[in-house]
């Protein structure tokens, strides 16, 4: 327990974490970035509900838990591993309570996918260039607080056009409860690569835990990147993310971002098309029940000309569940010929369930088409009698037609094996549902 | 066909319904055994889609006085899913478009959850794939269907199609089949048409609830009643409805407006 006042909480986690192991090996730049996140950890407060982004996400009960170091090896068992292994995957990274898990990892010829630490031999030059360039922390405490703590995280490059087919799993397991980790994954696109980035996150406890994740991404002329993220932790847990993504010129990024667990979850999506002619998709999915909050806060940044954006997100919300969207699509001075489209979509199955959604159009230049919309639904009564008329049982009927509404979005995963599971992880939630 | 051998599938009596507090059905008579195919005519707002509607349990109406037996058993008290399993469908004036579920994924299930029903085995997707592409050649409905939403993007008589496969499927006692030739060009009707008539045994019965007489020439009933106001107001063979498509539905209504709880008691 802390004492109250969120300003000291941020100290408070800052203490709970062990000494950073082999910090000293460190290079002098990652030294320097870590002491300035550090400080301004020491300046910042938690946000809170007076501030407009924070409006509906309350972080008070965050401040009521504190969080002890972990312990022991980071090792899961061969069961709980094949549990969330892609077979698909070509290369793969496992932390386990943030900490690197060699014996679990393995790389593939001709990309880079290490642990940092062992990356920046080969790399160094590269990584300085992009760490810590994209997720800006001089005003979030949370990306502050993970770059405080920057030791263990994942390391991805794809040199020039290298082309890769299947995904790139990198796995952020819980195993202790009551601790705090701080993922962070890097990924570079070099000029003409091709690559596909699964991110799962996931809990082999049901109990509390904290985590603040961040991810960038920087993708090279004509690069393009796949992105699947699954946010799965336990429903006990406060998950806090961010993912910062620069394209340069008619380079393509697709993400598609599934949330499920964590009793409270909030993802900070943010893509700057920096060149012209850069394109982006980001999907989103958050499917909860119970007391469950998961808030999603997108930013699509048109900087230059002839952008194209593309922005489905929906929502499941049940039992007295609470799902945030806010989605801001910028349109530059200059960035002209943009063609943006946003939707979001909601799904309430409950009388208590709340949604609450928030697309927002910023644009500064007169050439371009933009398009966004927001409903908030249930399920359709004409379409449950159809079904139930054909033998369904009222149960089945709402739990097909659900399960449908969240199809649309995770039809978009290419990988077959993370697309089925999927699909069992909403049916078996919708069907605790009905 | 009227056999002598048959059995009371359907009995309706006095049966009563509102929506939003309005009375829509006003003591509706009728009586439907096996083999038997009946039309139900009349004027847009004589309540014959209510009247089917309420038969296969739709939850916005509230059924308010009367009693409906079904195959030996009270109607009323039943949920839709269990007037379905034991043998009532309804073909909607209207198919339902369900954006995300395979149509394939829907008759799959909709038909396995009736093997469960009646002991017996499910199909696997595979089975079930030629089963119903055997069963879709009768209509002359393209395969691709099958992996296209339901519904979704399907011209008028595409859906009416859709309808009567899944009534193939489901091998219904009692078929209500509201409005199935609306929005059919001569073709499709033609096809439609055969399909039921193909489904028509004398175990079985079928309502046809529609506007037009032209469907009557593709499907001939065994009875064809006139409702108006809620009720049943007057009962013939088909010849009734040739009269109906001459002389429209006005004369009925005034011929049988005083008489007409004699009338509506014919079906019995």
């Amino acid at each position: 327990m802390t004492e109250a006042g969120t300003g000291n909480y941020l100290d408070s986690l800052m203490r709970g974490q062990a000494p950073l192991q082999a910090a000293s090996a460190s290079p002098l730049w990652l030294k320097q970035l870590r002491a300035r996140a550090v400080e301004r950890v020491a300046s910042l407060t938690l946000p809170n509900t007076r501030d407009e982004d924070w409006r509906f996400t309350d972080l008070l009960p965050l401040t009521q838990l504190s969080w002890r170091p972990v312990q022991g090896a980071a090792l899961i068992s061969p069961q709980e591993l094949e549990r969330c292994a892609l077979p698909e995957a070509a290369a793969r990274l496992v932390f386990v309570d943030g900490r690197y898990a060699p014996q679990h990892s393995f790389n593939h010829a001709g990309l880079t996918v290490e642990n940092l630490p062992a990356g920046m031999t080969a790399q160094g030059a590269i990584v300085e260039a992009e760490l810590a360039r994209h997720a800006e922390f001089e005003h979030d405490a949370f990306a502050a607080l993970n770059t405080a703590f920057l030791q263990d995280a994942a390391l991805i490059i794809a040199p020039r056009n290298a082309v890769l087919e299947a995904p790139v799993q990198v796995l952020f397991v819980s195993t202790q409860q009551e601790t705090a980790s701080y993922p962070r994954c890097l990924v570079i696109a070099q000029e003409g690569s091709e690559l596909t980035l699964v991110e799962e996150f996931v809990a082999l406890h049901q109990g509390a835990g904290f985590s603040s994740a961040v991810t960038e991404m920087a993708l090279a002329d004509n690069a393009r990147v796949r992105h699947v993220r699954v946010q799965n932790d336990s429903t006990a847990a406060f998950h806090i993310a961010s993912c910062a993504v620069s394209l340069a010129k008619a380079s393509r990024y697709q993400a598609v971002s599934v949330a499920l667990g964590a009793r409270l979850s909030r993802y900070n999506l943010s893509v700057l098309l920096a060149e012209a002619g850069a394109e982006c998709s980001i999907d989103g999915l958050a499917l909860i029940g119970g007391r469950q909050l998961a808030d999603s806060h997108t930013l699509i940044d048109h900087a230059k000309p002839h952008g194209i954006s593309r922005q489905l997100h929906k929502c499941i919300v049940d039992g007295a569940a609470h799902a945030v969207f806010n989605g801001k699509i910028m349109v530059r001075p200059g960035a002209q010929r943009t063609d943006s489209s946003q939707s979001s979509r909601n799904l309430l199955l409950s009388g208590k369930a709340r949604v609450d959604t928030k697309p927002q159009l910023e644009i500064f230049a007169d050439d371009v088409k933009c398009a966004h919309g927001a409903t908030v639904g249930q399920l359709d009564a004409d379409e449950v009698f159809y079904l139930r008329s054909r033998g369904l049982s009222d149960a089945a009927a709402r739990k097909l037609l659900t399960y449908a509404f969240g199809a649309e979005v995770i039809e978009r995963i290419a990988i077959a094996s993370l697309r089925a599971r999927l699909e069992r992880a909403v049916q078996a939630q919708t069907g605790e549902a009905s | 066909m009227i056999y002598q051998d048959s059995r009371t599938l359907l009995a309706v009596r006095d049966l009563r319904a509102t929506v939003n507090g309005i009375e829509i059905l006003k003591g509706i008579e009728l009586t439907v055994k096996s083999g038997e195919v009946h039309a139900i005519m009349g004027p847009n707002g004589s309540g014959k889609s209510t009247f089917a509607k309420v038969l296969a349990g739709h939850p916005a109406y509230v059924v308010t006085g009367g009693e409906v037996a079904f195959d030996g058993g009270p109607l009323l008290e039943l949920q839709p899913e269990e007037r379905s399993r034991r043998g009532i469908f309804l073909g909607f004036q209207y198919p339902i478009e369900i954006p995300g579920v395979a149509n394939s994924q829907f008759l799959r299930l909709a038909y396995n959850t009736l093997q469960v029903q009646r002991g017996k085995d499910e199909l696997d997707p595979l089975e079930f794939d030629d089963f119903v592409r055997e069963k879709m050649k009768l209509l002359e409905m393209n395969p691709d269907f099958l992996d296209r939403s339901v519904n979704e993007g399907f011209s008028g008589g595409e859906k009416k199609r859709n309808e009567i496969l899944q009534m193939s499927l489901l091998d219904p006692k009692l078929a209500i089949l509201d409005e199935t030739d609306s929005g059919l060009d001569i073709d499709a009707l033609r096809v439609v048409a055969t399909g039921v008539n193909h489904l028509a045994t004398r175990d079985n019965a079928i309502i046809l609830v529609t506007h037009y007489q032209r469907l009557l020439n593709y499907i001939t009933p065994d009875f064809v009643h006139v409702m108006d106001s809620g009720r049943i107001v007057k009962t013939g063979g088909k010849e009734l409805a040739l009269e109906l498509e001459a002389r429209g539905y006005e004369w009925v209504g005034a011929e049988t407006s005083a008489s007409a709880a004699a009338n509506a008691g014919a079906a019995r």
